[in-house]
């Protein structure tokens, strides 16, 4: 304490940078292979179902089961929410706060409609009796259609928290760094579902 | 420390981050393509378009392989360019490796199914682990 105090008196050495050196940011290169890390999870996922789809220990299967209007319905609110979130991006881009906020919330009533719809249909097939434990069929589709609900949740939870963030400091830097981050994550979980309704139930449908 | 983060967040910063953003223009084209290739394989598998069940699954995949390409370029920005090209070299890795988890898993599992269970008896599958 002597010293610092002792520097401080003739001038001011900056022993902390106060300002980080403007080195091009990496976050963005480390989100990336974080959401391939987790395409692998989905894509372990759906080699699971893709083994265990047929297996439907004489219970229901997918004709008996989904209700392809609502699956449409539920595809559309996820396609619109990504689209409220590049026009979000695109307000973010011009340092509209206004804008930003407001799409964004936009987007996160889109991301509730979809997992509340997707609660609606788990809890319908639950009460028919065709819970994840009546047959492989149902348990890798609970699991990869939950899991993927499980990543739009947590997409909510980060969009809320970053409304707040953003509407507390405003569009700097880190907001804008961490806007785009979620922007990856929230297309990126649209892409997946694109895979789940093709291939979990279309062609589940299709027999 | 916002504030003066924000004095900061001046145009260079953009160019380097890697993640170029997109255009309304782009944003509307990925959107309108996307609603086509979502509403057709829908469409096919709904309303029994295609005579053969064969016909309608190779066209819903293909579509559907076509609509996280348009996905990946619209909303997700991909080019060669961004982050020196490790963005998309992260990408081309991680499609090999779901292709060989994907195509691998199901390969073998059908061989299994296939090679083992009509031999099985009864008794076979209750002397089982």
């Amino acid at each position: 304490m002597a010293t610092q105090s002792a520097v401080n008196n003739t001038e001011t050495p900056v022993f902390l940078a106060k300002e980080e050196p403007h080195a091009p940011s990496s976050t963005m290169l480390g989100f990336w292979i974080y959401l391939m890390s987790d395409c692998l999870i989905f894509a372990v996922l759906f080699a699971t179902h893709g083994v265990l789809g047929r297996n439907y220990a004489g219970g229901p299967g997918p004709q008996d089961l989904f209700d392809l209007p609502l699956v449409a319905v539920n595809t559309s609110m996820l396609l619109f929410s990504s689209i409220t979130y590049g026009f979000a991006m695109l307000a973010m881009d011009k340092n509209n706060l206004r804008g930003t906020l407001g799409w964004l919330a936009v987007t996160g009533l889109f991301g509730v409609a979809f997992v509340g719809l997707e609660l609606y249909e788990f809890a319908h097939l639950i009460a028919e009796g065709a819970g994840p434990q009546r047959s492989g069929f149902l348990t890798s589709f609970f699991t990869l259609v939950g899991t993927h609900g499980l990543h739009v949740t947590c997409g909510i939870i980060w969009l809320i928290t970053l409304m707040v963030q953003v509407g507390k400091y405003g569009l700097g830097e880190a907001n804008k760094r961490r806007l785009m981050c979620l922007s990856l994550f929230w297309h990126f979980l649209d892409v997946i579902w694109i895979g789940v309704f093709s291939f979990v139930y279309l062609m589940g449908v299709l027999g | 420390m916002t504030s003066h983060a924000n004095d900061h967040s001046h145009g260079h910063d953009h160019g380097h981050d890697g993640a170029a953003h997109g255009s309304f223009k782009g944003y509307m084209t990925g959107f309108i393509l996307s609603v086509i290739l979502t509403a057709i394989p829908f469409w096919l598998v709904m309303a029994d378009v295609l005579s053969s069940n064969t016909a309608t699954a190779i066209a819903v995949m293909g579509l559907a392989v076509i609509q996280i390409v348009v996905h990946m370029i619209y909303f997700l920005h991909m080019n060669t360019k961004s982050e020196g090209g490790w963005n998309m070299l992260a990408l081309i890795f991680t499609i090999v490796i779901v292709a060989i988890a994907i195509s691998g898993a199901l390969w073998v599992m059908y061989h299994l199914n296939t090679n083992m269970m009509p031999q099985m008896s009864e008794s076979m599958m209750k002397s089982m682990p």
